[in-house]
């Protein structure tokens, strides 16, 4: 408070300390008479500060105003009673009053206030709003953006795919039109077989065709061959050509054509004995072997009493032809009955002969008749035949044996290669 | 001794006693050829019944038989093995009883011999003595016979050919291993090389033989496949002869079923078409390998059921399943057809087409098929009938189905029906959507689920109109009407 001390403002204060002491006179307060005039004296009494001439005469005027004051002090008292008093009676109207203007104000500055601090906080929290929005706001642009960008890939993608997809399937896992042209290669191949295997089966059925014809043709071939003496002849139409007929039947051209069939001679059978035959048949190969070439035919005749070089070459290279004595063993009758014997045991179930069953019931014996029987025995004249054997009569019960062989003599006549005793 | 009639088997076990211990010492006879009648007649006693071989292996003739087998000459050691063969030929234990005595070397021994009719005559043995077990199998194959059973094939005589390929035919059928040692020895190349003989018992046995020898596994398979037997044996099946033909069919068949890479080998060599002729061209029970090879080879994949439907299959299945009498050819043919028709619409539409199905559906609802025939007919006709589109073949089923059959029927017209206008005419038209409300299902079921999307598929008034009990109804409302006063 002790700073710049302004003369002016002291002086304007003593003023209002004046007119208030006057208003003070017409209000009647009365306790605060002395403040000021303390307050002055206690200025006037300020250690080191000269006052100024004019203030001294302001101050002489207070001074003046306040000895004033002073005497009228006691009828302020009085009046301030008095007027107290009378205005008692609006004092509870004037206080409600004011109580009302005032707390209606307080209320208007309360509620200003608080419009202010909304204004402000509304401000505030709109700039914030406004803020985190903002940021938000970006996000969600971020995001937007980006998930557009991931569906153009996508489907983008979807569509590579789909087009691999596509072609992978068609061309690999399940190409429908190699499918089609592998069955319709099938197809083809089948029916390829199909017709193989008919041709196939119709030329079996042709070969087999073929061979039983010519079954049948060597039947009937040989059958021509032994019916061969039913030709017809100059004198005699045979059966097939009868006169009665346009043409002859087919068997007589048959028959023309066919050889008179001679019956087989009984092949001489190989035997597991080594016999003359084999051994110099299977030599004569060996030992003189005839060259591949044949001679040529304009050889020249050597000069001299020499052969024809094929009949020497004939008999050369003839094979051995033995004689019936050599060829056949001398008991060969005898080997045979044995061998056929020795097969018939070993083959027959029954040893005993096989008798026909009609012949079951004719075990009865024979009862001549009285005619051919006498008191002697059977008569021999009907029953009995000079070839019947009669076994009581033989002197042994063996065969008769043939010791010697026949010779043979004209076996080989015409075949020896010496020409002596032929006729010329 | 010829061989002893039947009607005279009362007193044979009476003679047995007696004939066995006479027999005996006639074969150490002093004469060859009263050994080899002895043993002849041995053997045609055992042949004859396998009491009586038992009755020859109880009188301890085996060891002697088997002792002088080495030694003698070419007639008693054919009559020996006749005696060796006649006894192994009944029962696993008589050819045990072969076995232990020792005969095996011995005939493996004749084996190499040079006269062809001994030969023979070993193999013979060696066959049936094989046939009857894996052991006795594999104790003749180690014996040593494979190989010489192998040169024997190669011989030139007809008969023994025949005997040496139904041998290795016996041999291999047991187990993989013992069908390896076959292949082992080389005997595919030559048997697949005299497939083209015109002997048709030959042909017989040797096609018997590699159907024995591909049947165990796929490797085996493929080695005989290697050996180029396609296209060769597709003639056999155009053969004269019957069991050639069954025999080819079985042998297509046992390579068939192993893979498809093998199904589709025959395919592309026209095995499916040589096979489906063949079906035609027999009856009984020559037919069943070619059929169950149709199966299989359908079975594998839907190329190739494709593949069989196209070679005109399906027309022959079921006319073999429509007139074959037995019952387990029957069931094979059904079988096959559900194997062609399962795949996929196309499929079961080529085998609907030829009106199979009400055949097979007869014989599932038959009380005289057998229960396999009723199992399989059943499998197929559902396995069908999954895939089916082809309504008119579908309609008849819903007339005389039992239940759960007509469940998938009204399913697969279910699915049908939503797609297809012309189709849904005609399935009212001809009665189907009438016979489809009178069906009774339980509230929930999927047969109701079914008969609902049909429902759905159709205007109210058609579904009302069509629903039992609507005469009624219109009639209730006639009775119930007013007349307009005039």
């Amino acid at each position: 408070m002790i700073g710049t001390f302004s003369y002016a403002k002291f002086l304007k204060f003593l003023y209002s300390v004046a007119e208030a002491e006057r208003g003070w006179e017409k209000s009647g307060v009365n306790g605060k008479l002395t403040a000021p005039l303390d307050w002055l004296y206690g200025l006037v009494r300020l250690p080191g500060r000269r006052i100024v001439t004019p203030v001294v005469n302001q101050m002489r005027e207070a001074m003046a105003t306040l000895a004033r004051l002073q005497a009228r002090s006691k009828a302020v008292g009085q009046q301030y009673y008095f007027r107290n008093s009378v205005v008692d009676v609006f004092r509870k109207k004037e206080n409600d009053a004011a109580v009302k203007i005032q707390s209606w104000f307080r209320g208007c500055r309360v509620r200003a206030y608080i419009r202010h601090l909304h204004r402000a906080a509304i401000i505030v929290q709109k700039w914030w709003r406004s803020y985190l929005s903002r940021q938000h706001y970006q996000l969600v642009v971020k995001l937007a953006y980006y998930t557009m960008k991931m569906n153009l890939y996508n489907e983008m993608a979807v569509r590579i795919q789909r087009r691999w997809r596509g072609y992978k399937i068609r061309k690999y896992c399940f190409d429908y039109f190699y499918l089609k042209e592998y069955l319709r290669a099938v197809t083809e191949t089948n029916d390829a077989i199909r017709d193989a295997l008919e041709e196939f089966a119709e030329m079996k059925e042709r070969e087999e065709k073929k061979a039983a014809l010519e079954r049948e043709e060597k039947k009937r071939d040989y059958q021509a061959r032994k019916m061969h003496y039913l030709l017809s002849t100059k004198q005699i139409p045979g059966i097939y050509n009868s006169p009665f007929r346009k043409d002859p039947d087919p068997w007589e051209l048959r028959l023309q054509k066919a050889k008179p069939l001679t019956h087989q001679r009984p092949r001489v059978k190989q035997k597991h004995s080594i016999s003359l035959t084999s051994w110099l048949a299977c030599t004569s190969n060996r030992s003189f072997p005839r060259s591949e070439i044949l001679p040529p035919i304009n050889r020249k005749q050597c000069q001299g009493p020499f052969r024809d070089i094929a009949e020497v070459l004939e008999q050369r290279y003839k094979p051995l032809e033995p004689t019936l004595r050599e060829a056949e063993p001398i008991n060969e009758l005898k080997e045979a009955r044995e061998d056929l014997r020795r097969q018939e045991w070993i083959r027959n179930v029954n040893d005993n002969m096989f008798l026909p069953f009609s012949s079951y019931h004719k075990n009865e014996k024979y009862v001549p008749s009285m005619h051919s029987s006498s008191k002697y025995g059977p008569n021999s004249y009907g029953c009995q035949r000079f070839r019947d054997e009669n076994p009581k009569k033989w002197i042994c019960p063996k065969d008769f044996q043939t010791v010697l062989p026949s010779f043979d003599l004209f076996s080989k006549y015409g075949k020896l290669y010496s020409k002596a005793g032929q006729i010329v | 001794m010829h061989l002893l009639p039947e009607d005279q088997s009362p007193w044979i076990p009476n003679r047995q006693a007696g004939v066995m211990s006479l027999l005996r010492p006639l074969l150490l006879d002093v004469v060859p050829t009263i050994q080899q009648t002895a043993a002849l007649a041995l053997g045609r006693l055992a042949n004859y019944n396998d009491d009586l071989a038992e009755a020859v292996v109880k009188g301890d003739i085996l060891p002697q038989l088997v002792y002088s087998l080495a030694e003698q000459n070419r007639f008693y050691k054919k009559a020996a093995a006749f005696v060796l063969r006649a006894v192994g030929k009944h029962s696993p234990q008589l050819a045990q009883a072969i076995v232990d005595c020792g005969a095996l070397d011995t005939l493996v021994i004749c084996l190499e011999d040079f006269d062809p009719g001994v030969k023979e005559a070993a193999a013979w043995a060696l066959g049936y003595i094989a046939r009857h077990n894996a052991e006795l199998s594999q104790a003749v194959v180690d014996a040593g016979a494979v190989p010489l059973l192998v040169l024997c094939i190669q011989e030139p005589e007809v008969a023994l050919k025949r005997i040496a390929a139904s041998a290795l035919s016996d041999i291999s059928k047991h187990s993989p291993e013992l069908a390896q040692t076959v292949v082992d020895a080389g005997a595919i190349a030559h048997l697949a090389q005299m497939i083209l003989n015109p002997d048709a018992k030959l042909k017989r046995q040797i096609l018997s033989a590699l159907s024995q020898i591909a049947k165990h596994s796929v490797d085996l398979a493929e080695m005989v496949v290697e050996a180029e037997i396609f296209p060769v044996v597709l003639t056999c099946l155009k053969d004269k002869d019957e069991y050639v033909k069954k025999n080819a069919s079985t042998l297509i068949r046992e390579i068939a079923k192993h893979t498809p890479e093998l199904s589709q080998l025959i395919v592309n060599a026209g095995g499916a078409a040589a096979v489906i002729d063949c079906i035609g061209s027999c009856k009984g029970n020559i037919r069943l390998p070619g059929i169950m090879m149709l199966g299989y080879v359908a079975a594998h994949s839907e190329n190739l059921a494709m593949a069989v439907i196209i070679s005109k299959g399906v027309p022959q299945l079921s006319l073999c399943l429509s007139e074959e009498p037995e019952d387990h050819i029957k069931a094979a043919a059904a079988w096959a057809l559900g194997q062609i028709g399962r795949h996929t619409p196309e499929h079961a539409r080529a085998v609907a087409v030829t009106n199979t199905l009400p055949v097979l559906l007869s014989l599932y609802m038959s009380t005289e098929s057998s229960e396999d025939l009723q199992v399989k007919s059943k499998k197929a006709i559902k396995s069908i009938l999954q895939k089916c589109t082809y309504l008119p073949a579908l309609e008849p089923f819903l007339y005389d189905a039992p239940p759960n059959i007509l469940k998938h029927v009204v399913g697969q017209f279910s699915k049908v029906l939503p797609h297809d206008s012309k189709a849904r005419r005609l399935f009212v038209t001809s009665g189907g959507l009438k016979k489809v409300q009178e069906i009774k299902a339980e509230p929930g079921s999927l047969l109701q689920e079914y008969i609902n999307s049909i429902n759905n598929c159709y205007p109210e008034e058609i579904v009302r109109y069509y629903s039992p009990g609507y005469s009624e109804t219109l009639l209730q409302r006639v009775d119930s009407y007013q007349p307009l006063a005039n």
